[in-house]
């Protein structure tokens, strides 16, 4: 074997990753080793792959991710926090041909949104609810979420969270579950290679659901907050490994019958 | 026997230096640099190049999509 | 197609025409006393004929966020509700605002503050006209004073949304919203396939990507967005004000009254003229562009001013601000759902006169 160089492989011939098309070249906000770029690109290349873009209206929550009409190609909209399940459905209702999702954060879709995510899940809205979990408000500045873990430390529960006075966490894709609207209720995570793409292929279930008039699909991507933890992003995945996935685990709760 | 070799192509500039593609790489073929980008953070680079297989596992785990990836069989 | 005839509700003539108007969705939550829009639109089913969407959504917060969703896509959205019911719709409102976009707000006015009545009452005046929500900025309001104007506004102030990207609110009130009258209905329009370029609709390859967000984190920025909305409103004050007078020519006092109780000041008119007082009667069409320019002109010539309202003086506050001191101003007002009598209004404006 000749000398081994790389300029040898780097050829467009030998491609196997590049990022989506459907990603702008700005460059995300986001902390270092935050799992909502990652989500961010696993749905911008299935948005490519599934030649959606031109056919695609998102919905942006409050919270991290309000800015992520930055980083998709795509028309977007930006709701008040909680409400995008609310614009979605007036969305798909009045353009039944679009694909529509929503990407919501756990203090924006289980704690001030619940009654649209319930409500939304329950008529069955033929949308997509992208839901990343990360038991904890990252924007502003690491406040107690309704998914926070009991015992889990965060600004406004400094001892720990105390079933007794503040409630214990909401597993939202379950109370979903429960919903006759939703037709696929799944819990994913893109912490590891394997997880991402699960996801992505969750996400294509999703859109094939949403092309058929299925009902809603609810993926849940339980994720991490490595700045609000207090811990570096390796560190972060496997503490979310350790605690939030025996709270929250992995793998569908609800599939179509038949399938 | 044939063997498939693998690259990356790391946009440093944009890197965070997560490292979580570093702990994703099966063959150690990744680490973070001593130098930092102009954003201040120590970015991932291919510090193993002959150790690459072309997985993708470093760039489909990676939260801000500035990894490349090629791969090809070599004799 | 012939214009039709009917006898109808006020909040019926509302429902009708926006069906007759071509309107894509109507997003509503029941509350007393406008629930007949909600019903009368669920009955007509118009998604069948005309393809407007109608949906009860689950909240008036809902409702609304709906609506800012659908006119995001550039379609012909409403709402209605009454008082505690747009103290809910604020948020959205003032999202849709700051989205600069279109779409058309029913407000069936009843006696607050709180859970109040379910009377009619003119309360929401300033809630209508300086905002309502958070942040600067403006509803174009108008303020219908018969079940005809009911109708005849919900295509008014769609036409003026869409025409300046700013949400337009009918500022009703119980007594129109419930009473019957005549009213002529336009023909049936076809919805509009049309959608504007800064609609988010999915994103061909021949455009960039259309963004609708009320977000700049850059203080710059906003300002500048800040001075761009105000400089929209002075152009809506400037072109869009409308108002009709009665009895002015000679009056030596005036009525400024809207809606329910601009009905009740014509009678008053009528009746204090009987007496030998020369009063006369303006009433502001658009609340929201006001009528400031005409009444500072009248201002000149007349002895007092004053503006009947059912609240305890709200819009008293914009015809002072218009004379700017040039002539007195005063208010008659009955609170809670009470209605004044024309008696009443012209007594009051028999000891203002007597007190001059």
């Amino acid at each position: 074997m000749a000398e081994f160089n790389p300029k040898d492989i780097i050829k467009p011939e030998n491609l196997v990753y590049r990022k989506s098309k459907v990603l702008t070249d700005n460059v995300m906000h986001y902390c270092p080793g935050c799992g909502h770029g990652t989500a961010h690109r696993t749905l911008a290349e299935v948005i490519e792959e599934e030649e959606l873009q031109s056919r695609t209206i998102g919905i942006t929550p409050v919270g991290c991710s309000v800015l992520m009409y930055n980083y998709l190609d795509i028309d977007m909209q930006e709701a008040a926090h909680g409400r995008a399940p609310a614009l979605a459905t007036a969305v798909k209702r009045l353009m039944p041909d679009r694909f529509v999702f929503t990407y919501q954060g756990d203090g924006d879709l289980a704690a001030i949104g619940t009654a649209e995510t319930i409500h939304t899940c329950n008529r069955g809205e033929n949308i997509l609810i992208l839901f990343v979990n990360n038991g904890i408000y990252g924007m502003t500045g690491g406040q107690m979420a309704p998914t926070t873990l009991l015992g889990m430390k965060s600004s406004t529960s400094p001892y720990g969270r105390d079933a007794a006075t503040m409630g214990s966490p909401v597993k939202m894709a379950d109370l979903v579950a429960l919903l006759p609207g939703t037709c696929y209720v799944t819990r994913q995570s893109v912490h590891t290679a394997a997880g991402v793409r699960k996801l992505k292929k969750a996400l294509k279930k999703a859109v094939e659901y949403q092309n058929k008039n299925m009902g809603t699909c609810f993926i849940e991507v339980v994720s991490n907050c490595p700045s609000n933890w207090k811990m570096t992003p390796v560190a972060a995945n496997k503490w979310m490994e350790e605690n939030m996935f025996p709270a929250y685990p992995l793998g569908d709760i609800k599939v179509p019958a038949g399938e | 026997m044939a063997k498939v070799k693998g690259a990356v192509v790391i946009d440093t500039e944009k890197c965070k230096g997560c490292e979580v593609c570093v702990v994703t790489c099966p063959t150690q073929t990744l680490a973070l640099s001593h130098e930092v980008n102009g954003k201040g953070y120590n970015y991932s680079y291919s510090a193993n190049p002959e150790a690459c297989i072309g997985c993708a596992n470093c760039a489909v785990v990676c939260p801000d999509g500035v990894i490349t990836v090629y791969k090809m069989k070599v004799e | 197609m012939e214009k039709e005839l009917k006898l109808m509700k006020g909040n019926e003539a509302i429902a009708e025409a926006a069906i007759r108007y071509g309107a894509d969705g109507y997003f509503g939550y029941p509350i007393t006393p406008q629930s007949e829009i909600l019903e009368y639109l669920m009955e007509a089913d118009p998604e069948k004929s005309t393809g407007m969407v109608v949906l009860q959504a689950e909240s008036e917060v809902a409702a609304i966020n709906m609506v800012y969703g659908g006119a995001a896509c550039g379609k012909k959205v409403m709402t209605s509700s009454s008082s505690p019911g747009i103290s809910l719709k604020q948020e959205g409102i003032t999202y849709i605002a700051g989205a600069e976009l279109p779409c058309l707000i029913v407000n069936v006015v009843r006696g607050g503050p709180g859970l109040g009545t379910i009377q009619p009452a003119q309360s929401d005046y300033f809630q209508a006209v300086k905002g309502g929500g958070h942040g600067d900025y403006h509803l174009i309001v108008l303020a219908p004073a018969s079940v005809q104007e009911m109708a005849d506004f919900v295509g008014l102030g769609f036409d003026l949304a869409f025409k300046y990207r700013n949400p337009a609110m009918i500022l009703s009130d119980g007594a129109i919203g419930q009473m019957m009258e005549k009213v002529e209905l336009m023909p049936y329009q076809k919805r509009s396939e049309d959608l504007p370029s800064w609609a988010t609709t999915g994103k061909p390859e021949t455009r960039e990507r259309n963004i609708i967000t009320s977000l700049d984190l850059d203080p710059n920025a906003q300002e500048k967005f800040n001075q761009k909305l105000i400089q929209k409103y002075r152009e809506i004050e400037e072109k869009e004000t409308r108002y009709e007078e009665f009895q002015t020519e000679d009056a030596d006092f005036i009525f400024v009254a809207y809606g329910t109780s601009a009905r009740i000041c014509q009678k008053a008119v009528q009746l204090a003229r009987e007496e030998g007082i020369k009063v006369g009667l303006l009433r502001p069409v658009t609340l929201f562009p006001f009528p400031k320019r005409r009444l500072n002109q009248l201002a000149d010539k007349v002895k007092v001013m004053m503006a009947v309202e059912m609240s305890a003086g709200q819009m008293v506050e914009d015809v002072m601000l218009s004379v700017n001191g040039k002539t007195k101003v005063c208010h008659y007002g009955r609170m809670g759902g009470m209605i004044p009598t024309p008696d009443e209004v012209v007594e009051n404006l028999k000891q203002i006169i007597k007190g001059e």
